[in-house]
């Protein structure tokens, strides 16, 4: 009984599993159809031929290949600004007591709740004000604002624990606050670096409003999540062209998380819990 | 002495990076915000006048406005139920240690999170399309019999978005949950169950209290981002058909960024922002009281 009542539990997983991911599994199958088997048989799984003229359709054509580049640059920058700055704060945050830490706290956690969403406009006027309107760094910037105060908390959590002796050792030995900092405490926090580096990784390759916003004007600083829904806005025919450039923005970052999803669960957990 | 004061400096030298950047993409912009939103400004060109409070009277006068607004919280109250409750069963289901398969059944679920939500939305539109998978499969069981244009419809668009927003959030909410459970100690369940209590019983007396804290702070996070969604719905309906799904970020989008509406008027775009964020940072606000007395009754 217990057997049969486990593979029935197991048969109705799997079939809810399946049917939780059927938009990817379309998405990657329709990639491949022709566009006459995507309207004769638009639904089923495995194309009667793999055809790769979609992919290399969206590529080149229609720009893929320029946004894929706009999107690694935006999101490489946005983690490498992120982590510098979290990791430095959360550090002095997390084991030091100065004037003016709880002031400093406090104002970070507050901004938790402020819903920056809706300060999009003054944040595109700044960036207009900045001469950065066309230009990568504009969007990296703006990506990178904001308080991260979840990789702050993680930071300083994680440093705070450290033994104070091995900071002491490190005096002993000449290291200033400086060196100490580089090149004894930040390697030591190697789980936290990797959860933050993967958790802003996903962020930033997904995120939409503000890449949308600032590349009004400039079609060729576009990452691939807005590329596609400007493709999509001027071409609404090509279903298996714009299901290729789904494919090729969603793909890596299935991929990056499939391989790292350890740091990426364990880093939203312990938000949470903390 | 020295050596205390040079410390402080360098825990300030530490603490630029993260403060300029605070400046800059979070402080100013919400002064920035305050001033334009008393101006008549189209944001293009430098002939802005101030005009006080107006722009303030002319969103509370405007009945779209109030339909964003409401079609916010429709959308809120949709969404946060179902992310609450649904992910919170999966957890209790998928935390069992010795159930094998569990890891993938998570990773199976917690996929959409990590996917772009603009693409996923325009792929939703062809699946739940009038000839997409959805109407297929409804059809093909017999539970329709013509096909339901889902996002289209007026009537069934808001129903639409909800759902697909659940699907895309749900995973996440299960890994808060599961954290919030694996939090709880083993040896209140074994000593509950040497007095007799199982299933059931061990959910509600043990589980159920004991998640609340985290439950709270759940709550909290899906309230306020259910209030902020914009990708989903800007790709998929657009805040249409006729309004049905247009919620106060693609308002303020609207008003701010497209020629939809003529010149784009900032000033009047920012005090409309202004007004919902200050409804959000309220009710936020509310939570986070309410939630530390849960805390604080949970402890004792």
């Amino acid at each position: 009984m217990k057997i049969l009542r486990l593979s029935l539990f197991h048969v109705v997983m799997t079939a809810f599993c399946i049917v939780w991911i059927y938009p990817f599994l379309w998405m990657v199958s329709a990639s491949f159809k022709t566009q006459s088997e995507f309207f004769s048989n638009g639904l089923r799984l495995i194309p009667n031929s793999f055809q790769l003229g979609n992919l290399v359709r969206a590529w080149n054509e229609a720009n893929f290949e320029r946004y894929f580049i706009n999107s690694v640059v935006i999101s490489v920058s946005t983690i490498l600004i992120v982590l510098l700055a979290t990791a430095t704060c959360g550090y002095v945050l997390g084991r030091y007591v100065f004037k003016g830490k709880k002031l400093v706290l406090g104002v970070l956690v507050a901004s938790m709740f402020v819903p920056m969403e809706f300060a999009i406009i003054p944040i595109y006027d700044l960036i207009k004000h900045l001469g950065l309107m066309n230009n990568l760094l504009g969007v990296i910037l703006a990506e990178a604002g904001g308080a991260h105060i979840i990789f702050i908390l993680l930071f300083s959590t994680f440093f705070g624990q450290i033994p104070k002796e091995l900071e002491e050792a490190s005096i002993m030995d000449g290291c200033g606050f400086f060196r100490t900092f580089f090149t004894i405490m930040l390697p030591l926090s190697k789980p936290i670096v990797g959860s933050v580096t993967i958790m802003q990784f996903i962020w930033s390759w997904n995120s939409f409003m503000i890449p949308l916003i600032l590349t009004l004007s400039s079609p060729n600083l576009r990452p691939l999540a807005v590329g596609l829904y400007a493709l999509r806005g001027e071409n609404v025919v090509d279903w298996t062209g714009i299901a290729a450039g789904g494919t090729i923005a969603i793909l890596p970052i299935i991929v990056i998380f499939l391989f790292l999803q350890r740091y990426f669960v364990d880093g939203i957990a312990g938000a949470v819990k903390g | 002495m020295k050596t205390k004061w040079k410390i402080e400096l360098w825990c300030w030298i530490f603490l630029v990076p993260t403060l300029l950047l605070f400046v800059l993409f979070q402080g100013w912009p919400i002064a920035a915000s305050l001033y334009y939103a008393t101006l008549d400004w189209s944001g293009l060109t430098s002939d802005a006048t101030y005009v006080g409070l107006d722009n303030f009277a002319n969103v509370a006068k405007d009945p779209y406005f109030w339909n964003a607004f409401k079609n916010s919280f429709k959308f809120m109250f949709g969404v946060v139920p179902l992310n609450l409750i649904i992910p919170l069963i999966l957890a209790v289901i998928l935390n069992r240690p010795r159930l094998k398969g569990a890891s993938i059944y998570r990773t199976l679920i917690f996929l959409p999170v990590v996917t772009t939500t603009s693409i996923v939305g325009i792929i939703m539109v062809f699946i739940w399309g009038s000839d997409g998978a959805v109407n297929d499969a409804l059809m093909r069981i017999g539970l329709l019999s013509t096909p339901i244009n889902w996002l289209g419809d007026a009537k069934w668009s808001m129903f639409t978005v909800v759902l697909i927003s659940v699907w895309k959030n749900l995973g996440i909410n299960m890994i808060y949950w599961l954290a919030g459970l694996q939090g709880i100690p083993k040896d209140l369940y074994e000593a509950a169950e040497v007095d007799g209590a199982r299933g059931t019983k061990l959910f509600v007396h043990i589980t159920v209290p004991l998640l609340l804290p985290i439950g709270a702070v759940i709550l909290l996070l899906n309230v306020v981002n259910s209030l902020k969604v914009f990708d989903l719905i800007k790709t998929m309906t657009n805040g249409g058909p006729f309004f049905a799904t247009d919620v106060v970020s693609t308002y303020i989008y609207r008003y701010a960024f497209s020629s939809e509406m003529g010149l784009p008027q900032l000033g009047y775009a920012s005090a409309a922002g202004l007004f919902f964020a200050v409804t959000i940072s309220a009710l936020a606000i509310i939570q986070s009281v309410l939630n530390k007395r849960i805390k604080g009754r949970a402890k004792l």
